[in-house]
Protein backbone atom coordinates (compact mmCIF):
# COMPACT_ATOMS: atom_id res chain seq x y z
CA UNK A 1 0.00 0.00 0.00
CA UNK A 2 1.39 3.99 -0.96
CA UNK A 3 1.43 5.79 2.87
CA UNK A 4 -0.73 8.60 1.28
CA UNK A 5 -2.37 7.58 -1.58
CA UNK A 6 -6.23 6.18 -0.49
CA UNK A 7 -6.53 2.09 -0.37
CA UNK A 8 -7.69 1.18 -3.53
CA UNK A 9 -10.28 -1.74 -4.12
CA UNK A 10 -7.49 -4.17 -4.09
CA UNK A 11 -6.05 -3.33 -1.03
CA UNK A 12 -9.40 -3.72 0.91
CA UNK A 13 -10.14 -7.02 -0.42
CA UNK A 14 -6.37 -7.64 0.81
CA UNK A 15 -6.51 -5.85 4.15
CA UNK A 16 -10.04 -8.14 4.45
CA UNK A 17 -8.40 -11.32 3.61
CA UNK A 18 -5.54 -10.80 6.14
CA UNK A 19 -8.44 -9.83 9.06
CA UNK A 20 -10.52 -12.90 8.04
CA UNK A 21 -13.62 -10.34 7.09
CA UNK A 22 -16.19 -10.20 4.15
CA UNK A 23 -16.93 -6.85 4.68
CA UNK A 24 -16.02 -3.11 5.60
CA UNK A 25 -19.06 -3.24 7.44
CA UNK A 26 -18.04 -6.35 9.57
CA UNK A 27 -14.69 -3.96 10.40
CA UNK A 28 -16.65 -1.79 12.39
CA UNK A 29 -19.43 -3.97 13.71
CA UNK A 30 -17.94 -2.91 16.99
CA UNK A 31 -19.40 0.58 16.48
CA UNK A 32 -23.06 0.34 18.62
CA UNK A 33 -25.69 0.40 15.57
CA UNK A 34 -27.62 2.73 18.04
CA UNK A 35 -24.92 5.45 17.20
CA UNK A 36 -24.53 4.85 13.82
CA UNK A 37 -26.83 6.76 10.89
CA UNK A 38 -28.41 4.58 8.66
CA UNK A 39 -30.02 7.17 7.19
CA UNK A 40 -28.11 8.53 4.16
CA UNK A 41 -29.53 8.20 1.03
CA UNK A 42 -26.89 8.18 -1.23
CA UNK A 43 -25.90 6.17 -4.14
CA UNK A 44 -22.43 5.25 -4.56
CA UNK A 45 -19.99 6.61 -6.48
CA UNK A 46 -21.65 9.42 -7.41
CA UNK A 47 -19.86 13.05 -7.79
CA UNK A 48 -18.22 15.54 -5.66
CA UNK A 49 -21.15 18.25 -6.66
CA UNK A 50 -24.04 15.97 -6.41
CA UNK A 51 -22.82 14.42 -2.96
CA UNK A 52 -22.82 17.56 -1.93
CA UNK A 53 -25.96 19.22 -3.37
CA UNK A 54 -27.67 15.91 -1.60
CA UNK A 55 -26.03 16.38 1.70
CA UNK A 56 -27.23 20.47 1.74
CA UNK A 57 -30.49 19.46 1.33
CA UNK A 58 -30.46 16.95 3.99
CA UNK A 59 -29.09 19.69 6.13
CA UNK A 60 -31.67 21.79 5.21
CA UNK A 61 -34.20 19.95 7.68
CA UNK A 62 -32.35 20.45 10.57
CA UNK A 63 -33.87 23.14 12.66
CA UNK A 64 -31.09 25.77 14.05
CA UNK A 65 -30.99 27.47 16.89
CA UNK A 66 -31.14 31.12 15.16
CA UNK A 67 -34.11 30.02 12.62
CA UNK A 68 -37.00 29.88 15.27
CA UNK A 69 -37.80 31.09 18.64
CA UNK A 70 -35.03 29.13 21.01
CA UNK A 71 -35.29 28.78 24.95
CA UNK A 72 -32.66 26.12 24.42
CA UNK A 73 -30.16 26.31 27.95
CA UNK A 74 -29.22 23.69 30.05
CA UNK A 75 -25.76 24.64 30.28
CA UNK A 76 -24.86 25.90 26.13
CA UNK A 77 -26.76 29.25 25.57
CA UNK A 78 -27.33 31.29 22.62
CA UNK A 79 -25.85 35.18 23.13
CA UNK A 80 -25.03 37.72 20.18
CA UNK A 81 -21.91 37.04 18.57
CA UNK A 82 -21.16 40.23 16.87
CA UNK A 83 -19.12 40.17 13.66
CA UNK A 84 -15.30 41.82 14.84
CA UNK A 85 -15.33 38.29 17.08
CA UNK A 86 -15.18 35.71 13.82
CA UNK A 87 -12.76 38.41 12.04
CA UNK A 88 -10.19 38.82 14.85
CA UNK A 89 -10.44 35.06 15.18
CA UNK A 90 -9.54 34.99 11.25
CA UNK A 91 -6.44 36.61 11.69
CA UNK A 92 -3.69 33.97 10.22
CA UNK A 93 -1.17 35.09 13.31
CA UNK A 94 -4.17 33.97 15.70
CA UNK A 95 -5.48 31.10 13.55
CA UNK A 96 -2.61 28.91 12.91
CA UNK A 97 -0.62 29.22 16.16
CA UNK A 98 -1.03 26.14 17.92
CA UNK A 99 0.29 26.08 21.99
CA UNK A 100 3.78 27.55 21.30
CA UNK A 101 6.67 25.73 22.22
CA UNK A 102 8.98 28.43 22.07
CA UNK A 103 6.11 30.96 23.95
CA UNK A 104 7.66 34.13 24.48
CA UNK A 105 8.17 34.52 20.81
CA UNK A 106 4.62 34.46 20.50
CA UNK A 107 4.37 37.75 22.07
CA UNK A 108 0.37 38.45 20.71
CA UNK A 109 -1.06 34.92 21.93
CA UNK A 110 0.67 35.63 25.47
CA UNK A 111 -0.77 39.06 25.84
CA UNK A 112 -4.01 37.81 24.80
CA UNK A 113 -4.40 35.00 27.39
CA UNK A 114 -3.02 37.39 30.04
CA UNK A 115 -6.19 39.50 29.43
CA UNK A 116 -8.59 36.28 29.21
CA UNK A 117 -6.88 35.70 32.99
CA UNK A 118 -7.08 38.64 34.25
CA UNK A 119 -10.74 39.19 32.73
CA UNK A 120 -11.58 36.05 34.49
CA UNK A 121 -10.20 37.10 37.28
CA UNK A 122 -12.45 40.20 37.54
CA UNK A 123 -15.09 38.56 36.72
CA UNK A 124 -14.97 35.53 39.22
CA UNK A 125 -13.81 37.63 42.35
CA UNK A 126 -10.46 34.98 42.32
CA UNK A 127 -7.08 36.11 42.51
CA UNK A 128 -5.52 33.88 39.57
CA UNK A 129 -6.89 32.36 36.54
CA UNK A 130 -5.06 29.54 34.36
CA UNK A 131 -5.19 30.13 30.15
CA UNK A 132 -8.02 27.96 30.11
CA UNK A 133 -8.82 24.21 29.81
CA UNK A 134 -10.96 22.67 27.45
CA UNK A 135 -14.52 22.49 28.59
CA UNK A 136 -16.79 23.44 31.82
CA UNK A 137 -17.08 19.64 32.78
CA UNK A 138 -13.08 19.35 32.63
CA UNK A 139 -12.48 22.05 34.58
CA UNK A 140 -15.00 21.02 37.46
CA UNK A 141 -13.14 18.23 37.16
CA UNK A 142 -9.28 19.69 37.69
CA UNK A 143 -10.90 21.81 40.38
CA UNK A 144 -12.14 18.35 42.40
CA UNK A 145 -8.25 16.53 41.60
CA UNK A 146 -7.03 20.35 42.60
CA UNK A 147 -8.60 19.89 46.23
CA UNK A 148 -7.26 16.22 46.44
CA UNK A 149 -3.73 17.57 45.21
CA UNK A 150 -3.97 20.87 48.02
CA UNK A 151 -5.31 18.77 51.12
CA UNK A 152 -2.05 16.83 50.29
CA UNK A 153 -4.53 13.66 49.35
CA UNK A 154 -5.76 12.46 52.60
CA UNK A 155 -9.02 13.27 52.22
CA UNK A 156 -10.87 10.99 49.51
CA UNK A 157 -14.68 12.04 49.30
CA UNK A 158 -16.13 14.64 47.06
CA UNK A 159 -19.42 16.11 48.02
CA UNK A 160 -21.27 16.78 45.23
CA UNK A 161 -24.60 18.96 44.71
CA UNK A 162 -27.04 17.05 42.67
CA UNK A 163 -28.21 20.55 40.80
CA UNK A 164 -24.89 20.59 39.10
CA UNK A 165 -24.91 19.91 35.22
CA UNK A 166 -25.57 16.30 34.84
CA UNK A 167 -22.94 15.55 32.41
CA UNK A 168 -20.55 17.15 34.35
CA UNK A 169 -21.20 14.57 37.08
CA UNK A 170 -20.62 12.32 34.38
CA UNK A 171 -17.13 13.61 33.68
CA UNK A 172 -16.32 13.22 37.16
CA UNK A 173 -17.31 9.76 37.88
CA UNK A 174 -15.08 8.97 35.16
CA UNK A 175 -12.10 10.11 36.69
CA UNK A 176 -13.17 9.73 40.58
CA UNK A 177 -13.74 5.74 39.80
CA UNK A 178 -10.56 5.40 38.33
CA UNK A 179 -8.65 7.46 40.99
CA UNK A 180 -10.34 6.05 43.99
CA UNK A 181 -12.19 9.55 44.65
CA UNK A 182 -15.47 8.53 46.96
CA UNK A 183 -18.22 10.83 45.48
CA UNK A 184 -21.41 11.93 47.53
CA UNK A 185 -24.47 13.73 45.60
CA UNK A 186 -26.47 15.88 47.75
CA UNK A 187 -29.68 16.47 46.39
CA UNK A 188 -31.42 20.32 46.23
CA UNK A 189 -34.45 20.75 48.88
CA UNK A 190 -38.15 21.71 47.73
CA UNK A 191 -36.88 25.49 46.96
CA UNK A 192 -34.44 23.59 43.84
CA UNK A 193 -31.58 25.29 46.34
CA UNK A 194 -28.26 23.23 47.96
CA UNK A 195 -28.66 23.66 51.82
CA UNK A 196 -25.52 24.87 53.16
CA UNK A 197 -25.65 22.60 56.72
CA UNK A 198 -26.65 19.14 54.50
CA UNK A 199 -23.66 19.65 51.90
CA UNK A 200 -21.44 19.94 55.18
CA UNK A 201 -22.87 16.89 56.66
CA UNK A 202 -22.12 14.84 54.02
CA UNK A 203 -18.70 16.35 54.11
CA UNK A 204 -17.97 15.53 57.89
CA UNK A 205 -14.25 15.79 57.64
CA UNK A 206 -13.38 13.27 54.96
CA UNK A 207 -14.14 15.34 52.19
CA UNK A 208 -11.44 16.89 49.74
CA UNK A 209 -13.95 19.77 48.22
CA UNK A 210 -17.89 20.20 47.94
CA UNK A 211 -18.97 21.47 44.63
CA UNK A 212 -22.04 23.95 43.58
CA UNK A 213 -23.35 25.00 40.70
CA UNK A 214 -24.76 28.86 40.78
CA UNK A 215 -26.93 29.32 38.77
CA UNK A 216 -27.53 25.61 38.83
CA UNK A 217 -28.69 23.27 36.59
CA UNK A 218 -32.10 24.23 37.99
CA UNK A 219 -31.65 28.19 37.40
CA UNK A 220 -31.44 28.86 41.06
CA UNK A 221 -29.08 30.90 42.31
CA UNK A 222 -27.30 29.24 45.47
CA UNK A 223 -26.03 31.27 48.96
CA UNK A 224 -22.75 31.17 48.27
CA UNK A 225 -21.35 32.95 51.20
CA UNK A 226 -23.58 30.04 53.53
CA UNK A 227 -22.25 27.65 51.29
CA UNK A 228 -18.45 28.87 51.25
CA UNK A 229 -18.66 28.89 55.49
CA UNK A 230 -20.12 25.55 56.26
CA UNK A 231 -17.88 24.20 53.93
CA UNK A 232 -15.00 25.71 55.01
CA UNK A 233 -15.89 24.35 58.58
CA UNK A 234 -15.56 20.81 57.43
CA UNK A 235 -11.87 21.57 56.09
CA UNK A 236 -12.94 21.18 52.61
CA UNK A 237 -12.44 23.60 49.49
CA UNK A 238 -15.48 25.54 48.41
CA UNK A 239 -15.55 25.10 44.30
CA UNK A 240 -18.16 26.78 42.11
CA UNK A 241 -19.20 25.52 39.04
CA UNK A 242 -20.63 28.24 36.51
CA UNK A 243 -21.93 27.15 33.45
CA UNK A 244 -24.02 30.52 32.08
CA UNK A 245 -20.74 33.05 32.43
CA UNK A 246 -22.98 35.99 31.45
CA UNK A 247 -24.34 35.38 34.65
CA UNK A 248 -21.28 36.63 36.21
CA UNK A 249 -22.21 40.02 34.44
CA UNK A 250 -24.55 40.79 38.00
CA UNK A 251 -23.99 38.31 40.22
CA UNK A 252 -20.84 38.48 42.47
CA UNK A 253 -18.08 35.84 41.31
CA UNK A 254 -17.94 32.79 44.35
CA UNK A 255 -13.69 34.36 44.86
CA UNK A 256 -15.91 37.20 46.62
CA UNK A 257 -17.91 35.01 49.02
CA UNK A 258 -14.91 32.77 49.94
CA UNK A 259 -14.85 30.14 47.15
CA UNK A 260 -11.71 28.55 46.71
CA UNK A 261 -12.31 27.43 43.18
CA UNK A 262 -14.32 29.16 40.54
CA UNK A 263 -14.93 27.30 37.29
CA UNK A 264 -17.22 26.44 34.58
CA UNK A 265 -17.74 26.89 31.23
CA UNK A 266 -17.26 30.31 29.37
CA UNK A 267 -18.93 29.05 26.12
CA UNK A 268 -21.27 31.94 26.74
CA UNK A 269 -18.74 34.74 25.73
CA UNK A 270 -19.42 34.72 21.96
CA UNK A 271 -18.56 31.44 21.68
CA UNK A 272 -20.82 29.23 18.98
CA UNK A 273 -23.02 26.28 20.49
CA UNK A 274 -21.64 23.94 17.85
CA UNK A 275 -22.68 20.75 18.46
CA UNK A 276 -21.52 20.97 21.56
CA UNK A 277 -18.09 22.27 20.99
CA UNK A 278 -15.44 23.34 20.94
CA UNK A 279 -16.47 25.42 24.03
CA UNK A 280 -14.28 26.52 26.82
CA UNK A 281 -13.62 25.83 29.74
CA UNK A 282 -11.77 28.18 32.40
CA UNK A 283 -10.48 27.96 36.09
CA UNK A 284 -9.59 30.28 38.81
CA UNK A 285 -8.26 30.41 42.49
CA UNK A 286 -6.71 31.81 45.24
CA UNK A 287 -3.58 33.04 44.94
CA UNK A 288 -1.99 31.30 48.17
CA UNK A 289 -3.01 27.93 45.61
CA UNK A 290 -1.69 28.62 42.67
CA UNK A 291 0.85 25.76 42.55
CA UNK A 292 -1.72 23.16 41.83
CA UNK A 293 -3.50 24.83 39.67
CA UNK A 294 -3.68 23.04 36.53
CA UNK A 295 -3.15 24.42 32.97
CA UNK A 296 -1.08 27.02 31.67
CA UNK A 297 -0.07 30.05 33.03
CA UNK A 298 0.61 33.53 31.32
CA UNK A 299 2.53 36.19 33.44
CA UNK A 300 3.65 39.40 33.36
CA UNK A 301 7.22 40.64 33.30
CA UNK A 302 9.94 43.07 31.94
CA UNK A 303 12.32 42.27 28.57
CA UNK A 304 16.15 43.34 28.98
CA UNK A 305 15.00 46.65 27.46
CA UNK A 306 12.70 47.06 30.49
CA UNK A 307 9.62 47.27 28.09
CA UNK A 308 6.38 45.20 29.04
CA UNK A 309 6.26 41.63 28.30
CA UNK A 310 4.77 37.91 29.01
CA UNK A 311 5.88 35.22 29.61
CA UNK A 312 5.01 31.45 30.63
CA UNK A 313 5.05 31.54 34.47
CA UNK A 314 4.77 28.56 36.97
CA UNK A 315 5.82 26.56 34.37
CA UNK A 316 7.56 23.82 36.69
CA UNK A 317 3.91 22.36 37.43
CA UNK A 318 3.42 21.35 34.27
CA UNK A 319 4.28 18.11 32.19
CA UNK A 320 6.63 18.98 30.12
CA UNK A 321 9.36 19.87 33.05
CA UNK A 322 7.24 18.06 36.00
CA UNK A 323 6.64 14.85 34.20
CA UNK A 324 4.41 12.25 36.15
CA UNK A 325 3.92 14.48 38.96
CA UNK A 326 2.81 17.62 37.21
CA UNK A 327 -0.73 19.05 38.71
CA UNK A 328 -2.89 17.83 35.30
CA UNK A 329 -2.37 16.05 32.28
CA UNK A 330 -3.46 19.00 30.39
CA UNK A 331 -1.07 20.80 29.11
CA UNK A 332 -2.29 22.90 26.45
CA UNK A 333 -5.46 25.04 26.87
CA UNK A 334 -7.98 26.24 24.29
CA UNK A 335 -6.42 28.78 22.78
CA UNK A 336 -8.50 30.34 19.63
CA UNK A 337 -11.52 29.99 21.69
CA UNK A 338 -10.12 31.82 24.58
CA UNK A 339 -9.76 34.72 22.49
CA UNK A 340 -13.01 34.51 21.24
CA UNK A 341 -14.29 35.42 24.48
CA UNK A 342 -11.54 37.60 24.93
CA UNK A 343 -12.61 39.86 22.08
CA UNK A 344 -16.30 39.59 22.88
CA UNK A 345 -15.78 40.59 26.78
CA UNK A 346 -13.29 43.53 25.54
CA UNK A 347 -15.59 44.71 23.12
CA UNK A 348 -18.82 44.93 25.42
CA UNK A 349 -16.68 46.34 28.21
CA UNK A 350 -18.08 46.11 31.84
CA UNK A 351 -20.97 47.93 31.66
CA UNK A 352 -21.91 46.70 28.29
CA UNK A 353 -21.65 43.19 29.83
CA UNK A 354 -23.75 44.24 32.79
CA UNK A 355 -26.17 45.68 30.30
CA UNK A 356 -26.71 42.21 28.82
CA UNK A 357 -26.57 40.52 31.31
CA UNK A 358 -29.74 42.58 32.96
CA UNK A 359 -31.51 42.27 29.49
CA UNK A 360 -31.27 38.64 30.23
CA UNK A 361 -32.23 38.66 33.74
CA UNK A 362 -35.02 41.04 32.56
CA UNK A 363 -36.59 38.97 29.87
CA UNK A 364 -36.64 35.79 31.62
CA UNK A 365 -38.80 37.89 34.72
CA UNK A 366 -41.12 38.97 32.12
CA UNK A 367 -41.78 35.38 30.61
CA UNK A 368 -42.21 33.99 34.32
CA UNK A 369 -44.60 36.57 35.07
CA UNK A 370 -46.70 35.65 31.98
CA UNK A 371 -46.48 32.01 32.55
CA UNK A 372 -50.14 30.70 33.32
CA UNK A 373 -52.92 28.08 31.95
CA UNK A 374 -51.78 24.87 33.68
CA UNK A 375 -48.03 25.66 33.98
CA UNK A 376 -45.94 26.89 37.10
CA UNK A 377 -42.81 27.62 38.66
CA UNK A 378 -41.10 24.70 40.00
CA UNK A 379 -39.58 26.74 42.44
CA UNK A 380 -41.33 30.17 42.57
CA UNK A 381 -39.72 31.55 45.99
CA UNK A 382 -36.43 31.07 44.31
CA UNK A 383 -34.13 33.69 42.74
CA UNK A 384 -33.13 32.46 39.01
CA UNK A 385 -31.04 34.57 36.47
CA UNK A 386 -32.22 33.73 33.06
CA UNK A 387 -33.09 30.11 33.34
CA UNK A 388 -35.85 28.24 35.55
CA UNK A 389 -37.79 25.15 35.92
CA UNK A 390 -41.61 24.71 34.37
CA UNK A 391 -43.60 22.34 35.14
CA UNK A 392 -47.12 21.71 32.98
CA UNK A 393 -49.98 19.64 32.40
CA UNK A 394 -47.70 16.83 30.55
CA UNK A 395 -44.35 15.43 30.87
CA UNK A 396 -41.30 17.55 29.98
CA UNK A 397 -40.76 15.74 26.44
CA UNK A 398 -44.19 15.85 25.58
CA UNK A 399 -44.77 19.53 26.42
CA UNK A 400 -41.25 20.15 23.93
CA UNK A 401 -42.88 18.14 21.29
CA UNK A 402 -46.12 20.18 21.19
CA UNK A 403 -44.31 23.57 21.66
CA UNK A 404 -42.05 22.39 18.64
CA UNK A 405 -44.81 21.53 16.53
CA UNK A 406 -45.85 24.82 16.60
CA UNK A 407 -42.77 26.24 15.48
CA UNK A 408 -40.81 26.59 19.29
CA UNK A 409 -38.18 25.19 21.01
CA UNK A 410 -39.18 25.75 24.38
CA UNK A 411 -36.36 24.39 26.45
CA UNK A 412 -34.51 20.99 27.50
CA UNK A 413 -36.14 18.03 29.71
CA UNK A 414 -35.49 18.46 32.96
CA UNK A 415 -35.14 14.92 33.05
CA UNK A 416 -33.12 13.99 29.92
CA UNK A 417 -29.96 13.14 32.53
CA UNK A 418 -32.64 12.05 35.69
CA UNK A 419 -32.73 14.19 38.45
CA UNK A 420 -34.94 14.03 41.90
CA UNK A 421 -36.35 17.46 40.50
CA UNK A 422 -40.00 17.71 38.91
CA UNK A 423 -40.46 16.62 35.24
CA UNK A 424 -41.05 19.52 33.49
CA UNK A 425 -39.14 21.86 31.13
CA UNK A 426 -35.85 23.93 31.73
CA UNK A 427 -36.56 27.61 29.92
CA UNK A 428 -33.17 29.61 29.19
CA UNK A 429 -34.04 33.37 27.95
CA UNK A 430 -31.45 35.38 26.74
CA UNK A 431 -31.09 38.90 25.08
CA UNK A 432 -31.27 37.47 21.55
CA UNK A 433 -35.05 36.65 22.33
CA UNK A 434 -37.39 39.13 21.03
CA UNK A 435 -40.50 40.40 22.74
CA UNK A 436 -42.19 38.20 19.20
CA UNK A 437 -40.25 35.08 21.02
CA UNK A 438 -41.82 35.52 24.23
CA UNK A 439 -45.18 35.88 23.04
CA UNK A 440 -45.02 33.20 20.52
CA UNK A 441 -43.74 30.72 23.50
CA UNK A 442 -45.97 32.02 25.79
CA UNK A 443 -48.99 31.39 23.28
CA UNK A 444 -46.97 27.81 22.22
CA UNK A 445 -47.03 26.71 25.71
CA UNK A 446 -51.13 27.83 26.45
CA UNK A 447 -51.76 24.90 23.95
CA UNK A 448 -50.12 22.23 25.55
CA UNK A 449 -52.29 20.12 26.67
CA UNK B 1 31.50 20.87 47.20
CA UNK B 2 31.20 21.11 50.52
CA UNK B 3 30.60 18.43 52.45
CA UNK B 4 30.70 18.62 56.26
CA UNK B 5 32.14 15.95 58.37
CA UNK B 6 29.61 15.47 60.95
CA UNK B 7 26.61 15.31 58.76
CA UNK B 8 25.06 11.70 57.61
CA UNK B 9 23.41 11.92 53.83
CA UNK B 10 21.00 10.11 52.01
CA UNK B 11 21.55 8.50 48.75
CA UNK B 12 18.93 11.28 47.62
CA UNK B 13 20.98 13.94 48.66
CA UNK B 14 19.39 15.48 51.96
CA UNK B 15 21.61 15.59 54.92
CA UNK B 16 20.57 14.69 58.82
CA UNK B 17 22.18 16.40 61.87
CA UNK B 18 21.16 14.48 65.46
CA UNK B 19 20.13 18.01 67.59
CA UNK B 20 19.28 16.96 71.07
CA UNK B 21 16.01 14.77 70.21
CA UNK B 22 15.55 15.88 66.79
CA UNK B 23 17.19 15.16 63.02
CA UNK B 24 17.75 18.54 61.44
CA UNK B 25 17.57 17.72 57.74
CA UNK B 26 18.72 20.04 54.69
CA UNK B 27 19.74 18.69 50.96
CA UNK B 28 23.37 18.76 50.46
CA UNK B 29 25.28 21.70 48.66
CA UNK B 30 24.99 19.40 45.46
CA UNK B 31 21.65 18.84 45.23
CA UNK B 32 21.35 22.83 45.44
CA UNK B 33 24.04 23.42 42.98
CA UNK B 34 22.71 20.62 40.73
CA UNK B 35 18.69 22.25 41.34
CA UNK B 36 20.03 26.29 40.85
CA UNK B 37 18.54 28.84 41.94
CA UNK B 38 15.53 27.43 44.64
CA UNK B 39 12.91 29.74 44.51
CA UNK B 40 9.78 27.98 45.93
CA UNK B 41 9.87 25.50 48.71
CA UNK B 42 6.93 22.98 49.74
CA UNK B 43 6.85 21.69 53.42
CA UNK B 44 4.74 19.15 55.06
CA UNK B 45 2.64 20.50 57.61
CA UNK B 46 4.55 19.85 61.29
CA UNK B 47 2.78 17.08 63.11
CA UNK B 48 3.04 14.50 59.77
CA UNK B 49 4.68 10.83 60.33
CA UNK B 50 7.05 10.08 57.62
CA UNK B 51 8.91 6.99 57.01
CA UNK B 52 12.52 7.21 55.73
CA UNK B 53 12.50 7.87 52.51
CA UNK B 54 8.81 8.81 52.22
CA UNK B 55 8.55 12.21 50.22
CA UNK B 56 8.40 15.19 52.52
CA UNK B 57 7.71 18.08 50.26
CA UNK B 58 8.95 20.12 47.03
CA UNK B 59 11.56 22.38 45.92
CA UNK B 60 11.41 24.41 43.08
CA UNK B 61 14.00 25.99 40.76
CA UNK B 62 14.03 28.49 38.02
CA UNK B 63 14.78 25.45 35.75
CA UNK B 64 12.85 22.28 37.64
CA UNK B 65 11.34 20.62 41.04
CA UNK B 66 12.84 18.07 43.04
CA UNK B 67 10.90 16.30 45.96
CA UNK B 68 13.00 15.93 49.09
CA UNK B 69 12.49 12.44 51.38
CA UNK B 70 12.75 12.05 54.98
CA UNK B 71 16.28 11.01 55.76
CA UNK B 72 15.00 8.86 58.90
CA UNK B 73 11.29 7.72 60.35
CA UNK B 74 9.54 9.93 62.68
CA UNK B 75 7.33 12.58 63.08
CA UNK B 76 7.69 16.39 61.68
CA UNK B 77 8.27 18.74 64.55
CA UNK B 78 9.51 21.78 63.22
CA UNK B 79 9.75 22.96 59.59
CA UNK B 80 11.62 26.37 58.23
CA UNK B 81 9.21 29.16 58.06
CA UNK B 82 11.58 31.23 56.91
CA UNK B 83 11.94 29.66 53.61
CA UNK B 84 8.72 30.61 52.46
CA UNK B 85 9.94 34.20 51.99
CA UNK B 86 13.36 33.59 51.77
CA UNK B 87 13.68 30.49 49.44
CA UNK B 88 16.97 30.89 48.36
CA UNK B 89 18.73 30.39 51.78
CA UNK B 90 18.46 26.68 50.60
CA UNK B 91 21.21 28.19 47.68
CA UNK B 92 23.19 30.20 50.03
CA UNK B 93 23.29 28.18 53.35
CA UNK B 94 22.48 24.75 52.45
CA UNK B 95 23.88 22.84 55.81
CA UNK B 96 22.52 26.52 58.41
CA UNK B 97 19.82 28.85 57.99
CA UNK B 98 18.52 26.84 54.37
CA UNK B 99 17.81 23.51 56.78
CA UNK B 100 14.50 22.31 55.77
CA UNK B 101 12.94 19.99 58.46
CA UNK B 102 13.17 18.51 62.00
CA UNK B 103 12.39 15.42 62.62
CA UNK B 104 11.41 13.29 65.83
CA UNK B 105 14.08 10.63 66.63
CA UNK B 106 18.01 10.23 66.26
CA UNK B 107 20.03 9.10 63.04
CA UNK B 108 20.90 6.00 64.85
CA UNK B 109 20.72 2.61 62.81
CA UNK B 110 19.68 4.46 59.25
CA UNK B 111 21.02 3.80 56.16
CA UNK B 112 22.68 6.68 55.35
CA UNK B 113 26.02 7.86 54.21
CA UNK B 114 28.78 9.19 56.41
CA UNK B 115 30.86 12.48 55.13
CA UNK B 116 33.43 10.26 53.00
CA UNK B 117 31.29 7.70 52.16
CA UNK B 118 28.81 10.44 50.34
CA UNK B 119 32.06 11.99 48.48
CA UNK B 120 32.87 8.81 47.08
CA UNK B 121 29.05 8.24 46.26
CA UNK B 122 29.47 12.11 44.37
CA UNK B 123 32.26 11.17 42.83
CA UNK B 124 30.75 7.83 41.79
CA UNK B 125 27.51 9.57 40.15
CA UNK B 126 29.53 12.18 38.29
CA UNK B 127 31.13 8.93 36.14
Amino acid sequence: MHPWIGAGHDDRRNILNELGLDTVDALFSSIPAEVCVDLLDLANSQDEETVRRAMADMAGSNVNMGSRPCFLGAGVYRHIQPSVVDAVLSRAEFFTSYTPYQPEISQGTLQVIFEFQTLMCQLTGCDVSNASLYDGATSMVEAVLFSHRVLKGKRSRVVIAESVHPMYRQVLETYTGAIGLETVVVPPGDDGRMDPQRLADAAGNEACCVVVQSPSFLGTIEDLPAIAEATHDTGALAVQVVCEAVSMGLLAGGGHFGFDVVCGEAQSFGVSAGFGGPHLGFFACRDKLVRQMPGRLVGETVDEAGDRAFCLTLSTREQHIRRAKATSNICTNQGLIALAATVWLELLGGSGLRDLARSCLSRSEAVKRRIGGGWRLAYESSPTFNEFLLVGPVSGPEAIRQVAAQGVLAGVPSHTWGGSWPDGVLVAVTETNSVDDIDALIEALGRVS
Amino acid sequence: MSVPANLFYARSHEWARTEGDVVVVGISHYAQDQLGEVVYVELPDAGTGVDAGEELGTLESVKAVAEFVAPVAGEVMEVNERLADEPNLVNEDPYGEGWLVKISGSVEGDDLLGAEAYEHFLQEESH
